[in-house]
């Protein structure tokens, strides 16, 4: 009788600890921003940015970098699908069966860019016009699915939001970066405004730097240029970040 | 003489890296060695040559406005083609399954090669790339869609072998440390598509 007590009692010792852990574990949440979730959010913006590091997502990044405009629509709009899809797949990550878990993916992405396009279409129809199939390709994004595998699927809903917002940020950065250098040298302007003056088809009327002889370099809205671009954006971080230097090949 | 011109020009003068950077993840990955970046290749090419033709009579009979007249001449007014992304991904999902589970049985060795991207095969930019193009290019028979799907498998095929090529010989040259890797691959490859740009305006 009395071991079949203590016995009792030390269960109920026991569960009591569990229920303490228990609950001191939800007590010690972590805070809103805390520091993990600070690097989730800064992480991908340089030492494992999707592009140059992770190289993820170059797919459907180069081409609408002719233009800031495009560019930062882009961004936007990566970010969004990538924190969403993540938040989605990370709510549904105990649901889903291995086997078809890419298909499941893809349908919850294919739906948020159906949403995208249509809003794009809706509100910002000639930036809709000048991305034409690649907000379509948000879909096979890179980006999108590497987070996703990579993050959504072991990850909570809050955690995931961070990483998505993050990932889309450091995409959005090399964007703009490119698009910034193409537009710049290549047409001269920034958002479709001359910051280098106005060049006229008379040499004595042209303004700013023109007037001194500058010609814009024709070769910058050339899609191969968006690839010399990234790879020197590639050299430039590696040579300040040396951890990130491959070691072989 | 039309299909042997939209082929060509599917192949060098839009061709999908060098023209659309389109399945660049799996081209800078896969491309360190000329053996399985022919097996990506082939089986990029053949994904192509099989989704595009499917998706294009999807298009055509189910998707487009006024597609589901040939059902009943009411559902002339009926306009699918929001719907157009879902429809191409799973259409392409499911080929890529498949091809998976073929390369599996019958060359185990190069599914082991080609490891976590056979089943990337269906994110590739360039798969549903080449079917959201053909829905812009409004064709007109199921042929060419054919044509433009083997044409731009083949001009895939063609920029990861060449960039493979060069990568396994690059890796004997003395490059600077930090463009190693993955920043001279980037240069060589818009050297290689400012080359290509000389093919534009090549009629047949």
């Amino acid at each position: 009788m009395a071991i079949d007590k203590k016995i009792a009692s030390e269960e109920k010792e026991a569960k009591k600890k569990e229920m303490i852990l228990f609950l001191s574990n939800t007590e010690e949440r972590e805070h809103f921003l805390s520091k993990n979730n600070r690097k989730l959010l800064s992480d991908p913006l340089n030492d494992n940015n999707p592009i140059t590091v992770q190289v993820l997502g170059i797919c459907s990044a180069l081409a609408i970098t002719v233009q800031l405009e495009p560019a930062v629509v882009m961004a936007v709009a990566v970010m969004a699908v990538v924190a969403f899809s993540n938040v989605i797949i990370s709510l549904l990550r105990n649901l889903i069966p291995n086997r078809i878990r890419i298909i499941v993916q893809l349908v919850v992405v294919a739906a948020l860019v159906i949403l995208v396009d249509q809003i794009l279409k809706a509100y910002a129809y000639d930036v809709s016009k000048q991305l034409s199939v690649f907000v379509g390709l948000i879909i096979t994004n890179c980006i999108v699915m590497g987070r996703l595998e990579a993050f959504a699927l072991g990850n909570g809903p809050y955690k995931s939001f961070l990483d998505g917002i993050g990932n889309g940020a450091g995409y959005g950065i090399i964007l703009i970066i490119v698009a910034f250098f193409r537009e710049l040298l290549g047409s001269g302007k920034l958002f479709g405004f001359e910051v280098l003056g106005h060049k006229a088809a008379v040499a004595a009327e042209s303004t700013g730097l023109y007037a001194l002889g500058y010609e814009n370099n024709g070769l910058m809205l050339l899609s191969p240029m968006a690839l010399i671009v990234v790879g020197i954006i590639i050299w430039v971080q590696r040579s300040r970040n040396r951890i990130l230097i491959e070691q072989n090949n | 003489m039309d299909y042997i011109n939209l082929f060509v020009r599917s192949i060098f003068i839009e061709n999908m890296i060098f023209a659309y950077f389109l399945g660049m993840c799996s081209y800078l990955a896969v491309s360190k060695t000329v053996k399985t970046a022919v097996g990506l290749g082939a089986a990029v090419i053949f994904v192509l040559a099989v989704t595009v033709p499917i998706n294009f009579l999807l298009d055509q009979y189910l998707l487009r406005p006024g597609a589901l007249q040939w059902l009943n001449p009411e559902y002339a007014s009926v306009d699918l083609s929001f719907l157009s992304f879902i429809m191409f991904i799973a259409v392409i999902a499911s080929m890529v399954q498949l091809v998976e589970m073929v390369v599996e049985k019958f060359a185990p060795a190069l599914y082991g090669a080609l490891g976590i991207f056979l089943p990337l095969i269906a994110v590739n930019c360039a798969i549903l790339g080449g079917s959201l193009f053909m829905q812009q290019k409004s064709f007109t028979a199921v042929t060419e869609a054919i044509t433009y799907g083997l044409g731009s498998g083949v001009g895939w095929f063609l920029a990861i072998l060449a960039i493979a090529a060069i990568r396994e010989k690059i890796a004997y040259s003395n490059v600077p440390a930090p463009l190693k890797g993955l920043g001279i691959t980037f240069i060589i490859t818009g050297l290689m598509a400012i080359g290509f740009m000389s093919f534009m305006g090549i009629e047949l």
